[in-house]
Formats: C-alpha cells, sequence, structure tokens
C-alpha cells in the first residue's frame, strides 16, 4: 500500500484528451483546470463552495471544482465549459442563452452552462420549476435568474 | 485557494484506510470532501493526513441485511439516495430530505456518512437518523462495533467514530408500516436549517428528533410519551407538543434567538408527527 504523499502524478481525461501530470496533494481540482491545463473558462467566484461559477461535469455529474482535490479526480472523465462545442459552435443552449441574454456580466456562465447541460441530458424538456431546481447550485450576481431559466427552458423545447 | 500542505493517500482496502488512519497522527477520512474541504480552505480545520475514501466501492453499496435492515455504505451520496429503489422501498423519507440537502452539484459528491461524521448540529441527516432509530457500524483495528442514534452523535463536530476508526456503515430498520416525516424553517428554500424535526410514527407511537436546538439531536421524549396511544388528530398532537419548546435550551444567532427557536421546535414537530402519522401504513 503506498503511504501519504504530497505529491501525485493524476491522469485523468479533460474535454476528450487524455493528460498527466504531477501535482502537490494540495491542489484544488479548480485550480490544476485553469493554471495548470490553462483552460480558463472555469471560473473562481467564491471559494467557498457556494456560487457554482467552477462547476464542471466529473464522469458527466455537476460537481463543483473547488471542493475537490484535483487528486481526487484520478481516472475521471472532465468536462470544462471549453468542451461543450468545438471553436466558433455554440451548443443549442449556448444559443437559447444568447438569444435570450441570459448574461450580463458572463462571469457566472460558464457555471450555468455546466449546470444546465447536465440538466437537459438527464431531463431533455424541464420545467420552469425544475429549472430553477437543477441551477439551485450557480449565484448569478446580476440578478439575471428569469432570463437565465426562460434559456434553459427554451433549449429544452428545442430539442 | 491555496490549502495548507497536506499529506494524501488513496486506500485501496476499508482494511488499508484503518490502518493508515491508526498509524498516523493527524490523520483524517475523507468522503465527498463537500464539508472537511471547505473547512481546511478556510484553516478552519487542518489535517495532517487525507485518507481518500474514493476508492472504497464496497462503502458505496445500499442494500439489506438477512434481517430487512436497510444498510447505506458510509460513501453513498445524497443523490444516490434520492435514485435508490431499496430507499424508496424502504424508506423513502431519506431520499426525500437528501434531496433538499444543498444543491445537485453538492448532492452528487456529499455523503451520508461525512453528513452524520460532521455532526454539525444544522445538518438534515442526525436528527432524521435518530428518529429512525438508525444504527452505525464503525470498523477499527480490533474490529467492528454497531450503536445506537443515541449513542453516535456526542455533541458539534463530535461522534461515537474514535481515531483510528471508520464509520462503515449507516443501518436503518425497515418501516414495518410505519410513517415517517420531516419539517423546519430553512434560510432561503435548501438552506440551512434554523430548526428542523424528523418524526416516525408506527402504530400509536411516535419518535421525535429535534436539530439545530443543541450539540446533538434532542429526542423529544415528553412529546412522544404524551402521544403513545393517541389519535394523531391535529389538536392532540399540538397539545402534546406543548412545554417541548420551554425543555429545550437552544443558541441563539443571526438567524433566530432561542426564544424564536423554542417555538419552532414545537410548530416543527407538530408538522413531522402529523406528516408521519398520514404516511402509516395501517
Amino acid at each position: 500500500m503506498p503511504g501519504p504523499v504530497t505529491s501525485m502524478a493524476v491522469s485523468l481525461e479533460i474535454n476528450g484528451e487524455q493528460v498527466e501530470l504531477e501535482v502537490p496533494t494540495r491542489r484544488l481540482l479548480v485550480h490544476f483546470i485553469r493554471d495548470d491545463l490553462g483552460l480558463t473558462g472555469t471560473h473562481v467566484g467564491c471559494d467557498t463552495g457556494n456560487c457554482g461559477a467552477c462547476t464542471v461535469h466529473l464522469d458527466g455529474e455537476p460537481v463543483k471544482s473547488c471542493m475537490l482535490l484535483a487528486v481526487q479526480a484520478e481516472g475521471a472523465k472532465i468536462t470544462t465549459v471549453e468542451g461543450l462545442a468545438g471553436d466558433g459552435d455554440l451548443t443549442a443552449l449556448q444559443q437559447a442563452f444568447n438569444e435570450h441574454h441570459a448574461l450580463q456580466c458572463g462571469y457566472c456562465t460558464p457555471g450555468m452552462l455546466m449546470s444546465a447541460t447536465a440538466l437537459l441530458e438527464s431531463n431533455p424538456s424541464p420545467t420552469e420549476e425544475e429549472v430553477r431546481v437543477a441551477l439551485q447550485g450557480n449565484i448569478c450576481r446580476c440578478t439575471g435568474y428569469v432570463n437565465i431559466v426562460d434559456a434553459v427552458v427554451a433549449a429544452g423545447n428545442t430539442r | 485557494m491555496l490549502l495548507r500542505e497536506v499529506e494524501y493517500a488513496r486506500p485501496a482496502t476499508v482494511e488499508e484506510a484503518i490502518s493508515l488512519l491508526g498509524t498516523h497522527d493527524g490523520a483524517r477520512p475523507l468522503a465527498g470532501g463537500q464539508t472537511l474541504v471547505n473547512v481546511m480552505k478556510a484553516r478552519a480545520a487542518a489535517p495532517d493526513v487525507l485518507v481518500d475514501l474514493g476508492e472504497l466501492t464496497e462503502l458505496r453499496e445500499i442494500g439489506f441485511s438477512s434481517d430487512g435492515m436497510l444498510e447505506i455504505g458510509a460513501m453513498v451520496t445524497y443523490a444516490q439516495l434520492m435514485g435508490s429503489s431499496e430507499v424508496e422501498v424502504s424508506r423513502p423519507i431519506l431520499a426525500e430530505v437528501a434531496g433538499t440537502i444543498a444543491d445537485v452539484q453538492v448532492r452528487n459528491r456529499g455523503t451520508i456518512g461525512g453528513n452524520v461524521c460532521v455532526s454539525d448540529p444544522t445538518n438534515h441527516l442526525p436528527p432524521l437518523l435518530v428518529a429512525l432509530d438508525a444504527t452505525f457500524t464503525i470498523r477499527g483495528g480490533n474490529g467492528e462495533r454497531t450503536v445506537s442514534a443515541d449513542e453516535f452523535f456526542l455533541g458539534v463536530y463530535l461522534t461515537a467514530v474514535g481515531e483510528g476508526e471508520l464509520l462503515t456503515k449507516v443501518n436503518v430498520p425497515p418501516s414495518s408500516g410505519a410513517g415517517d416525516g420531516f419539517a423546519g424553517l430553512t434560510v432561503g428554500r435548501h438552506g440551512t436549517y434554523v430548526v428542523n424535526a424528523a418524526a416516525s410514527v408506527s402504530g400509536d407511537a411516535a419518535r421525535i428528533a429535534i436539530g439545530c436546538v443543541g450539540a446533538s439531536p434532542v429526542r423529544a421524549e415528553a412529546m412522544e410519551e404524551a402521544l403513545a396511544g393517541s389519535d394523531f388528530s391535529e389538536e392532540a398532537v399540538r397539545k402534546a407538543a406543548e412545554g417541548l419548546g420551554s425543555s429545550l435550551d437552544p443558541p441563539s444567532d443571526v438567524h433566530g434567538s432561542g426564544d424564536f427557536r423554542r417555538h419552532l421546535a414545537e410548530v416543527s414537530a407538530t408538522r413531522a408527527v402529523m406528516q408521519a402519522a398520514g404516511r402509516r401504513k395501517a
């Protein structure tokens, strides 16, 4: 059995690409994604686990990447906002965010997109209430929830 | 945020985990991390060694014992409780309450074992598991022991799980026709509880626990006695709850005064018992 260490190799798949990197065990997954891999679409909002700006998919489920050590994601498949659509493309949800003006400053948007994408994968035509429950872990300080909820409901209806 | 440097190990078996916890000073198990990682950021906790339970698949199982107890592994997440057919047929209140904890992302990572081992007085599951008369299986270097819910929650952030030990399972008796209820007041829709109450009513007997009013869940024993043989009419339940508030010594904080919590305890207990009684099967 390997003993406790302060640095460890992490091997995982991110947006379809396999990466392996030695990291300090204290490094949070969000910093691994942003600082080590340079994928800065995932944001750090509150750093206390409340705001959801750092939401990514871990094996298909939305999680807050500031409440996970990078080493805990060993062997996982991670999707960040960069992995939703190809360069220059938008998913139906991203298109709906554009059409419904579902962002002002845009800081919370990557997290909103990741939570809403996970909802639409398990529930392709959610009701407004279901959208609101799914986005409980994502805070928008521009108070733009109405347009965000409208956009997710509309994206569901276009499927 | 930069955490204090911490050693990390990812054991492959429960035995390895217990050995690591027993041989390293300042070692703590890391379950879903939805509390521990956050308190480490705030440096309110600074374990020297984290023993990650993530690979221990045997702790992620939900099943039944030969005598019909619902056995929930300590690493079962809230999301798993919500989607479990075993929970649905046996004790659906666990899925119902798990679905009101925090938010989707936290429910995907947070675990039943973490929730009870943190023993935060405002957590949802401690009073619920006291009302359901759950038992807790703890494994250590010298074998396994099982303690009752009343013996498990010892205080704020303190449980019967000792140094070098690990909670492996939570065992919940089959409902056998009992109805279960949960009620309280939160800050925001799925926020922290100001006061909560859990009740289980079987035939004409009730088991009631109140959360957020003491260091650990408080059994409402006088109310239970007053309800023995009751018809569980709203009037009878309200009457039985009278005096519960004045028997408690809850804290005052920004969310409510001690007096307000005494009032909420009676209201919450009444609602939880009414809900439980209405769900009984004859």
